[in-house]
C-alpha cells in the first residue's frame, strides 16, 4: 500500500534532531519533579509526560498516511470545527488559576486553542495557495486570512491566553510575510496602527489594564509576582555556569523557588543543570531542527506543502525562541511552553501534528508530481 | 476563443511554476536570518549570565535565598473637623510561619501552639488549608497576638527557624462606638469580593468598610500595599535588602463633625433610642451625627464570632440600624411649617386666613381630633403653628389637595435621598394620588389628605432630611446637600482636596412667607402658649418646632391621656423637635428623634436645647486653626 518513494523521502535527520530535544526534556522534567516521583514512583507528571509521548508518535505516525493535498478540501472544516471550540470552551470551559481554556469530553481535558495553532497553518496555505492567488497579493486578498487570524485571536484572548494568542499572531504573520507584502501596504499599517496607541492607551484601557501590561514589559513593577519569578529563573540560569550543577543537582529547581518549572520554565531547570554547555546545545539543536523543517519547504515543489511546512515551522520557531527569552530575562513572561520540553499534552500533541505534517511533505514531494 | 483562453491558461501556469521555483529560496532569507539572529542574541545572553555573572549567580543560589514580604499600607486616618484624630491605626503583631525554614513542622507548631496556649490542632488545620500554597510563602497562624503571647515567642524565636512575627497596621477606633454609624467599620475581604471587579488589587485578608465612611470613602482610606524582596540566609534571617516598594498609605479624611458635640450628643441619647442629627444651615455640613443604640467597632476589627454576629443583627434594638438616614419615621407635627409654605405660596391661606378648631374635625362620617380636646378657637397660621393646631392644618390640607402639598413639600428634599453618600440611605416619603394608586392599587382617599397634613398617615421622613429641611427654611430657601467628609489629603503627591458645599437647590418662595413661617417658629419657643416655651432660654433664642409623631392609631372617642398612661413603650409616640439658633442668624441646625419617647415637647425640645447651648457655647471659644 505505501509506495517505496514515501518512505524513501521520509526525512529522518528531523526525527534524529526531535529525539534528542525530546530526551532534554524528559530529563529536564525528571528533575523538575524529582521529589514527585519520589513520592509516587507511578502516578506522577512525569510518567504522565512519558504516556503524552507515545500517545504524540502514534499522532505522528499516524498523519503520515494521510496526503496532506486532502486537507486543502477538509481545511475550512476543521477550521469551522475548532473555532466552534474556542467559543465553546469560553461557555462552558474549566477555569483553571482564572482562565477558561480547557475543555473535557470523556474524562478527556484539552486546549481547543492548541489545535488552532495547526488549523491556522493549514487555512492560510490552502488559502494562499489557490489558483488566483499569486505573490505579494492585492490587499483585497489579504482581507479573508487576516480575518482567520483575527477572530480565533480573539477568542483566545478572552479565555484570556495571552500566550496561544501571541503564537497564533506570530505565526500568521511570518505566513504572510512569507507569501510577501507590498512595501506600501506595510508602510500603510504601521503609519495608521502606531498613532492610535496613545488615544488607545489613555482613553480605552482601564488603569488596572494598564497596568498588568506594565508589568508585562516591566516585571520589575511587582516585585512579589513576575519580577520574583524571574529573579528566580536568572539565578537558576546563572547558577549553572559554564558547565552546569550537574544532574538532579539544581538547587533552586529543588527548593521550589522556581515558578511553573515543569511547564513555562522548564529550560531553567536544564540550564541550571547543564550550564552553558546544555543551554547553546538546546538553543543549536532547536535552529538544527528549524533548519531541517525548512528544508523540506524549499524542496517540496507545490506551494500548499511548502506553506504548510513554513507555517509548522515558525509554530515550533517562535515557541521556542519566545520562551527561552522570557525565561532569561530579554522578553516579557507571557505564558509560552518551549516545545517538546516542557511538560503539557494537548501542546504536545498539537507539536507531533506539526512534525507529523512536515514529513507528510517531505514523503510526497515527487508524488504529487505523478498525479 | 475558447481555444485561446485555454492557452493562455497554461502559459500563466508554466510561468507561475517558474516564478514559485525562482523566488523560493529568497523567501527563507529573512526566516533564517531571524533565527540566527536570535539564536546569537540568546547565546549572548546566557554566556553574560552564566559565564560572566555565573560566580555571583551561584553564590546567591548557593548561600542565600531570596524572600518575598509583603509591607500592608496604613489606612488613612479620619480627623474630625479640628483635627482631633478619632480613627486611627495600631500596630498589630501576627504570627507569620514560613515552612522552607523550618526543619520539623510538626515540633515547631507544638510548640507555637504551646507558647500561645492555643490547640495543636487549630494550627494544624491552617498549615493543611495552605498545603498547595508554595512552601516560602509566609503562612499567619495568629492575627493581633496579645502581648504576653507576643513577649514568650519572641523569647524564643532563636530557636525557632521559620517563626515571624509580622507587624501589620491595624485599624483603633479611638472613642469605640461613637459617631458609628457614620464612621462604619471594617471587617475582612469575601472570597467573592476579591475575585469581582471592585476589588481589583486587593489580596486576601485584607479589611475593607463596611459601611458609613469606611466604605462610602473605601478607594480613598485603602491604600496600596508595598513589598520587598530580601535575601535571607538558610535558616530565613535577613542579609540584605534587594529591592523595597514602600506601600502607599490612604488619604486621610477630615470630617465635618465636631467631636466634642458629638459626644455630647450622645451622652444625651444615652439610655434612649433614637438618633440626633446636627447640620450647619449656612453650607450642610455635617456637625453631630448621633444614634442609639451603637455598636462597638473594635469586636468587627478582632472578627465577630457566630454568635456574636447573631447576638448583634438579632438585638431587638437593633444597634446596626443608622437611626439618622436609614429608616423613615412619621414627622408629625414638625411636617406643619413645610405644609404652612406650601400653603401661603399656592395662594391657598394668607397670612390672615383663620379657621376655627372646636377640638375636631368632622369629615366623611369620621372625626379628625385636634391634640387639644376642647379646641384652640379661631386662629392664623401664625398661631397655628405656634399651638400646633391640627384642626387648621386639616383645614389647609383640604384646601390644598395632595398633590399641591407634596410638590411642594418635596422641594425641601423630603420624599428623596439627601445625597450625604452613606449607604443604606432611606429616601422617606411624600405620598403623592399616583405613587399611591401605584403602590397599593387603591384611588387616593380625601381623609388621608387630612393626616397627612399633619405630617401622620403616609409620611415617612429621617432625621437628617428634617434637619436640612428646617435648615432650608432658616436660610430663606437654600436646600444644601449633606456633607460629611470637608477634606481629602494625602496620596502620592500629598495633594489636599477641599470638598465645596453644593446648593441642592434654591426653593422658590416668597421670602415674606419664609418671614412668616420663620417668626411663627420662634414663636413655638418665645410664646408662653408655644408648644416649645419649656426650652425657652433668655439669651439664646431658639426657633423650631415640636413633633408627636402617632405608632398606633388612637380609637375614636377614647381618651388619649388615659390611654397614655396605659400603653406599653413600644406603642407610645415617636417624639420629635427640629430647630435651629439663634433665630435671627441660625448657626446650626438639629433634628432630635426618640423612638416611642413620648411627647416632643418634654422629651426631644430639650435635647435640641442642650446640643444647641453645647455647640454655641463652644463656637465662641476662637478655633485652634
Amino acid at each position: 500500500m505505501m509506495d517505496r518513494r514515501l518512505i524513501e523521502n521520509f526525512d529522518w535527520s528531523i526525527i534524529w534532531a526531535l529525539l534528542a530535544i525530546i530526551c532534554i526534556g524528559l530529563l529536564s522534567i525528571y528533575s523538575a519533579l524529582y521529589h514527585q516521583i519520589q513520592a509516587r514512583p507511578t502516578n506522577n507528571l512525569f510518567v504522565k509526560q512519558v504516556i503524552w509521548f507515545t500517545i504524540g508518535f502514534a499522532v505522528l505516525a499516524g498523519s503520515l498516511f494521510i496526503n496532506y493535498q486532502r486537507l486543502r478540501s477538509l481545511s475550512p472544516w476543521l477550521y469551522g470545527l475548532i473555532f466552534l471550540l474556542l467559543v465553546v470552551v469560553l461557555a462552558v470551559g474549566k477555569e483553571v488559576h482564572g482562565s477558561k481554556r480547557w475543555l473535557e469530553i470523556a474524562g478527556f481535558q484539552f486546549q481547543p486553542s492548541e489545535f488552532m495553532k495547526v488549523i491556522i497553518v493549514i487555512q492560510l496555505a490552502s488559502y494562499f495557495s489557490s489558483q488566483e492567488m499569486s505573490s505579494f497579493p492585492a490587499i483585497k486578498k489579504l482581507i479573508s486570512p487576516v480575518g482567520f487570524v483575527v477572530f480565533p485571536v480573539l477568542l483566545v484572548l478572552a479565555e484570556p491566553d495571552l500566550g496561544t494568542a501571541i503564537s497564533l499572531m506570530a505565526i500568521a504573520v511570518t505566513m504572510i510575510l512569507f507569501v510577501g507584502v507590498r512595501w506600501r501596504y506595510l508602510a500603510v499599517f504601521i503609519l495608521t496602527v502606531i498613532p492610535l496607541i496613545v488615544p488607545v492607551w489613555e482613553h480605552v484601557l482601564k488603569p488596572y489594564q494598564k497596568r498588568r501590561i506594565l508589568i508585562l514589559l516591566s516585571p520589575d513593577l511587582d516585585p512579589l509576582g513576575a519580577g520574583y519569578h524571574i529573579r528566580q529563573s536568572k539565578i537558576a540560569i546563572g547558577s549553572g555556569m559554564l558547565w552546569g550543577k550537574g544532574f538532579l543537582n539544581g538547587t533552586q529547581n529543588k527548593l521550589h523557588f522556581l515558578p511553573e518549572k515543569h511547564t513555562d520554565f522548564i529550560f531553567s531547570v536544564w540550564a541550571e543543570e547543564w550550564g552553558f554547555v546544555g543551554s547553546a546545545v538546546l538553543i543549536l539543536l532547536f535552529c538544527l531542527l528549524i533548519f531541517l523543517t525548512l528544508r523540506v519547504a524549499t524542496r517540496s515543489r507545490d506551494r500548499f506543502g511548502s506553506l504548510i511546512v513554513v507555517g509548522m515551522s515558525a509554530l515550533i520557531l517562535w515557541q521556542a525562541f519566545i520562551n527561552i527569552g522570557m525565561v532569561i530575562g530579554v522578553l516579557p513572561v507571557v505564558g509560552i511552553t518551549l516545545p517538546f520540553v516542557s511538560y503539557g499534552g494537548s501542546s504536545l500533541i498539537t507539536l507531533c501534528l506539526a512534525i507529523g505534517l512536515i514529513e507528510n511533505v517531505s514523503m510526497r514531494r515527487y508524488v504529487f508530481q505523478t498525479h | 476563443m475558447k481555444t485561446r483562453g485555454k492557452k493562455l491558461d497554461g502559459v500563466k501556469l508554466i510561468n507561475r511554476e517558474r516564478a514559485e521555483s525562482v523566488s523560493s529560496q529568497k523567501q527563507y532569507i529573512p526566516i533564517y536570518a531571524v533565527m540566527l539572529l536570535l539564536m546569537m542574541i540568546y547565546l549572548v545572553r546566557l554566556w553574560h549570565l552564566q559565564v560572566l555573572q555565573g560566580d555571583s549567580y551561584r553564590f546567591q543560589s548557593e548561600n542565600n535565598r531570596i524572600r518575598i514580604e509583603d509591607i500592608a499600607a496604613p489606612r488613612g486616618i479620619i480627623f474630625d473637623r479640628n483635627g482631633v484624630p478619632i480613627v486611627e491605626n495600631r500596630p498589630a503583631y501576627n504570627l507569620v510561619i514560613i515552612r522552607e525554614y523550618i526543619t520539623d513542622l510538626d515540633m515547631t507548631i507544638r510548640e507555637l501552639a504551646r507558647l500561645c496556649e492555643r490547640g495543636p490542632d487549630e494550627f494544624f488545620s491552617i498549615i493543611e488549608a495552605n498545603k498547595a500554597t508554595p512552601k516560602f510563602v509566609p503562612i499567619r497562624l495568629v492575627s493581633d497576638m496579645d502581648r504576653d503571647c507576643l513577649a514568650r515567642i519572641e523569647a524564643q524565636r532563636v530557636r525557632l527557624p521559620g517563626v515571624v512575627i509580622q507587624l501589620d497596621p491595624k485599624r483603633e477606633y479611638k472613642w469605640n462606638g461613637t459617631a458609628a454609624h457614620i464612621i462604619g467599620y471594617l471587617s475582612e475581604i469575601t472570597e467573592a469580593e476579591l475575585k469581582g471587579e471592585k476589588y481589583l488589587g486587593y489580596y486576601s485578608g485584607e479589611d475593607i468598610g463596611r459601611v458609613g465612611i469606611e466604605s462610602s470613602f473605601e478607594k480613598y482610606l485603602h491604600g496600596s500595599r508595598g513589598g520587598r524582596q530580601l535575601e535571607v540566609d538558610a535558616v530565613g534571617r535577613r542579609v540584605r535588602l534587594l529591592e523595597e516598594h514602600l506601600p502607599i498609605a490612604g488619604h486621610n479624611l477630615w470630617l465635618t463633625l465636631d467631636m466634642d458635640l458629638q459626644k455630647t450628643v450622645e451622652s444625651l441619647l444615652d439610655d434612649k433610642t433614637g438618633a440626633i442629627v446636627a447640620v450647619d444651615p449656612t453650607n450642610g455640613a455635617v456637625l453631630a451625627f448621633a444614634c442609639s443604640p451603637s455598636f462597638d467597632q473594635e469586636k468587627f476589627i478582632r472578627g465577630l464570632s457566630k454568635d456574636e454576629w447573631f447576638a448583634l443583627s438579632k438585638d431587638p434594638r437593633h444597634p446596626l440600624l443608622n437611626r439618622g438616614c436609614g429608616a423613615g419615621y412619621p414627622p408629625g407635627s414638625t411636617y406643619k411649617p413645610f405644609v404652612a409654605l406650601a400653603a401661603l405660596h399656592e395662594g391657598v391661606i394668607s397670612s390672615s386666613s383663620t379657621f376655627t378648631c372646636p377640638g375636631y374635625l368632622e369629615f366623611a362620617d369620621h372625626m379628625y381630633r385636634c391634640w387639644k380636646e376642647h379646641g384652640h378657637g379661631s386662629l392664623s397660621v401664625e398661631r397655628a403653628i405656634i399651638e400646633s393646631c391640627d384642626v387648621f392644618f386639616y383645614q389647609t390640607g383640604l384646601k390644598l389637595g395632595v398633590d399641591r402639598l407634596a410638590q411642594n413639600v418635596a422641594m425641601f428634599g423630603l420624599g428623596e435621598r439627601t445625597g450625604i453618600g452613606l449607604q443604606g440611605e432611606h429616601p422617606g416619603l411624600v405620598p403623592t394620588s399616583w405613587w399611591k394608586k401605584q403602590a397599593t392599587g387603591i384611588p387616593w382617599q380625601k381623609g388621608e389628605t387630612i393626616s397627612i397634613s399633619i405630617g401622620q398617615g403616609f409620611d415617612l421622613v429621617t432625621p437628617l432630611q428634617m434637619a436640612l429641611g428646617y435648615a432650608a427654611i432658616a436660610n430663606n430657601g437654600k436646600l444644601w446637600e449633606p456633607y460629611v467628609v470637608k477634606r481629602i489629603e494625602g496620596g502620592s503627591s500629598n495633594e489636599i482636596d477641599e470638598i465645596k458645599p453644593r446648593l441642592k437647590r434654591k426653593i422658590p418662595i416668597e421670602q415674606c412667607w419664609f418671614d412668616l413661617v420663620k417668626k411663627a417658629l420662634s414663636g413655638v419657643v418665645e410664646d408662653p402658649r408655644g408648644t416649645g416655651h419649656l426650652i425657652r432660654d433668655p439669651v439664646v433664642h431658639i426657633a423650631g418646632k415640636t413633633g408627636t409623631a402617632q405608632v398606633v392609631q388612637v380609637a375614636q372617642g377614647a381618651n388619649r391621656k388615659l390611654l397614655e398612661k396605659l400603653t406599653k413603650s413600644k406603642d407610645r409616640d415617636h417624639a420629635w423637635f427640629v430647630g435651629y439658633a439663634p433665630a435671627s442668624d441660625p448657626r446650626i441646625c438639629v433634628a432630635a428623634l426618640i423612638e416611642h419617647g413620648g411627647h416632643g415637647a418634654s422629651v426631644a425640645a430639650p435635647l435640641v436645647q442642650k446640643v444647641i447651648m453645647a455647640y454655641l457655647k463652644n463656637a465662641e471659644k476662637p478655633l485652634g486653626e
